[in-house]
């Protein structure tokens, strides 16, 4: 309880407080600008949170994405246009709602279901991260070993249409975690004598390239003609709001227990959330014949979704340092900047740190509703913000952003080439996600192999030897080894 | 721009054999069987294996697939400009924020930007100057990060 009482200070200190603020204006914002997503958000903010107290560090990052996965919502509405990936399954919907005059309703609806369903992946987070971290305490090297296997693999078959290219993302971001002296061995890899390059590549570097740089090019080289924003008037949001939660009950639950459990899966977060969510609500509806039409529906239940596999995403990140989704991946690098490593011990020995995550959880989907409300308000100014204006200076914060991590200019060239590859990939369609993961998780991936192998002299069945670890063992090589056997099997039945 | 999946498997195999045959020179760990070379080793066993499947998978859609397919925006001029500066500029930034500093480099990228992305060179000039100065203020005077001076360095402060 003493814990509690010390989260409780944290989160409510007045510096605390006025950090989640700005932070939700700054979240709804980004969310709000088509071309500037979420994850962006978060990288953007990691070289102001390098200078903060590890509470209101992660307070920014939680706020700010919360707020930004809902405001995406908006110009999806107003300009069919999706402000953030998170939105662009149910945008079509959104917009031919407005088409019929229920802007209104669309709105309302993605803002109280967003806050709904972000408090449901929080829930999910308070009760199954502590039993989770638990029953972690017991694990080996061995165990984390297969746990992170599974871990990546779930990133493959989750994101990618074609396993192939997410595999080949995947190998490369496990080859950029080699580079460096962090190693097992200590031993120079791939340096070429560099002395930047002993360290590593920076992780922050990296992820502000590939996603806000990347995004950069992609909107000065968009060929697209600019869409006109719907101007209709927007009263009162929140008007038949408690009707829709009479009527759908079942959605609700359904995309928010979807939502976290995507979410919490590595590799898959808030868009494949919502666009598997909208997926099941038209299927399962009993007018599916609506979907497409600008019916509420959908937008309910992916709406809930996207916000809830926010939370889900922390529930690994936080238990065993496997990031949910590319956002809880930038998290991950902060946590270790502030000593705050994540892993089964953060829960036993820092419990006010894990309690205060939870409080800004619930703190921030609750604030949601009035700024939100607010953000739709004034969202006609912020669509009209001129984004060839507003792209480079977000070039420039990127750059001096970058160079404030490290004071090197090194980052800024690392910065650079990430977001050129990342853009050519992307455009090729190789997913970034699982580069992302492998980045993340190469030293951790490679420390429990060596370890593992060390202890057991080279014995590979000992990676089968605890019932935990062959269990979880056996888990990854099915997911390998069985869609490809079962497409043959299916292939050779339907000959 | 597309490029076929033949052209990334190949560069994909180049490397993965590259990778391979350079870490055969890296140290074991003492009276252990497993090194430093164990992690790359097999990663770049998995490129060569994905570049071999991707080269069959781009050879057999050669005939549909081009090699490489210039992307729309490619073609107009504007766009390809915005490209070239957007990229020039951050190497660009790299080499002479040392030399000339934040605050001689930051507002002319910025103007080179505004201008080519299609903002009037008037008020492009303005807010260039004005960003620059609101970035630079937040991080050097608030976060205290010591970007470089270069030729203004004679008024630092």
């Amino acid at each position: 309880m003493n814990a509690l009482a010390t989260a409780v200070g944290l989160v409510f200190d007045p510096y605390n407080l006025l950090v989640m603020l700005l932070a939700s204006l700054y979240g709804l914002f980004v969310g709000a600008v088509p071309g500037l997503t979420a994850t962006m958000a978060t990288a953007l903010l990691v070289p102001v949170t390098f200078f903060m107290a590890p509470i209101p560090a992660i307070a920014a990052i939680v706020t700010a994405t919360a707020m930004a996965i809902f405001s995406g919502d908006i110009p999806g509405c107003l300009l069919r246009m999706p402000g953030t990936p998170a939105s662009a399954a149910y945008t079509d919907e959104a917009y031919a709602m407005t088409r019929k005059g229920q802007a209104e309703i669309a709105l309302g609806a993605g803002l109280v279901f967003s806050a709904v369903g972000g408090l449901f992946g929080t829930a999910v987070l308070i009760v199954s991260a502590p039993a989770l971290a638990e029953f972690a305490l017991k694990f080996s090297s061995f165990e984390y070993f297969w746990l992170v296997l599974l871990g990546l693999t779930c990133a493959i078959v989750m994101t990618a249409e074609r396993p192939l290219k997410g595999m080949v993302t995947l190998l490369l971001g496990l080859l950029v975690a080699c580079v460096g002296l962090g190693n097992p061995a200590g031993f120079p890899r791939f340096t070429f004598g560099s002395v930047e390059l002993t360290g590593g590549i920076g992780m922050i570097p990296m992820m502000i390239g590939m996603f806000a740089v990347s995004e950069i090019i992609r909107f000065a080289v968009d060929i697209a003609p600019k869409a006109l924003i719907v101007d209709q008037p927007i009263h009162n949001v929140f008007k038949g709001m408690w009707g829709l939660t009479k009527k759908y009950p079942m959605q609700i639950l359904r995309g928010s227990a979807l939502g976290t459990l995507v979410g919490a899966l590595p590799g898959a977060g808030a868009d494949i959330a919502a666009w598997m969510s909208y997926a099941i609500s038209k299927k399962m509806s009993k007018e599916p014949e609506k979907f497409g039409t600008g019916h509420v529906e959908g937008i309910v239940e992916s709406g809930s979704a996207n916000n809830s596999a926010l939370a889900g995403a922390w529930i690994p990140a936080l238990v065993f340092g496997i990031p949910g989704d590319s956002i809880t991946a930038i998290v991950i690098g902060v946590l270790y900047m502030k000593n705050m490593n994540p892993g089964p011990t953060l829960f036993t020995q820092n419990p006010q740190n894990i309690y205060a995550v939870y409080l800004l959880f619930i703190l921030a989907n609750l604030i949601m509703i009035p700024l939100g409300w607010w953000c739709i308000k004034v969202s006609k100014q912020i669509l009209k913000v001129p984004r060839n204006i507003l792209m480079p200076v977000i070039l420039l914060f990127c750059i001096v952003g970058t160079y404030a991590i490290n004071n090197t200019p090194f980052d800024i060239g690392v910065m650079l080439v990430a977001g050129v590859v990342a853009y050519v990939l992307e455009e090729n369609g190789f997913p970034i996600a699982p580069a992302i993961l492998g980045v993340v998780l190469g030293g951790m991936l490679e420390e429990n192999l060596v370890t593992s192998m060390i202890k057991s002299d080279g014995n590979v069945a000992a990676f089968f030897g605890r019932p935990i670890a062959a269990t979880l063992g056996v888990l990854t090589l099915a997911a390998w080894f069985l869609p490809p056997v079962i497409r043959r099997l299916r292939q050779a039945a339907g000959a | 721009m597309k490029i076929s999946d033949a052209i990334f498997g190949a560069v994909l195999l180049l490397l993965g054999v590259a990778i391979l045959v350079h870490v055969q020179s890296f140290p074991k760990i003492p009276g252990q069987q497993v090194g430093p070379g164990l992690m790359p080793g097999t990663l770049s066993v998995g490129l060569v294996v994905c570049g071999v499947l991707l080269v069959v998978s781009g050879w057999r859609k050669r005939a549909t697939e081009p090699w490489t397919e210039t992307a729309d925006w490619m073609r107009s001029g504007r766009h390809l400009l915005a490209f070239v500066a957007i990229v020039g500029g951050v190497a660009a930034y790299v080499w002479l924020a040392q030399p000339l500093g934040l605050l001689v480099v930051g507002p002319v990228l910025l103007f080179a930007w505004f201008v080519i992305l299609g903002v009037r060179p008037l008020p492009a000039a303005a807010i260039a100057v004005v960003a620059a100065l609101v970035i630079w203020f937040a991080f050097y005077k608030l976060l205290r990060v010591p970007l470089p001076w270069g030729v203004l360095t004679r008024f630092a402060f």
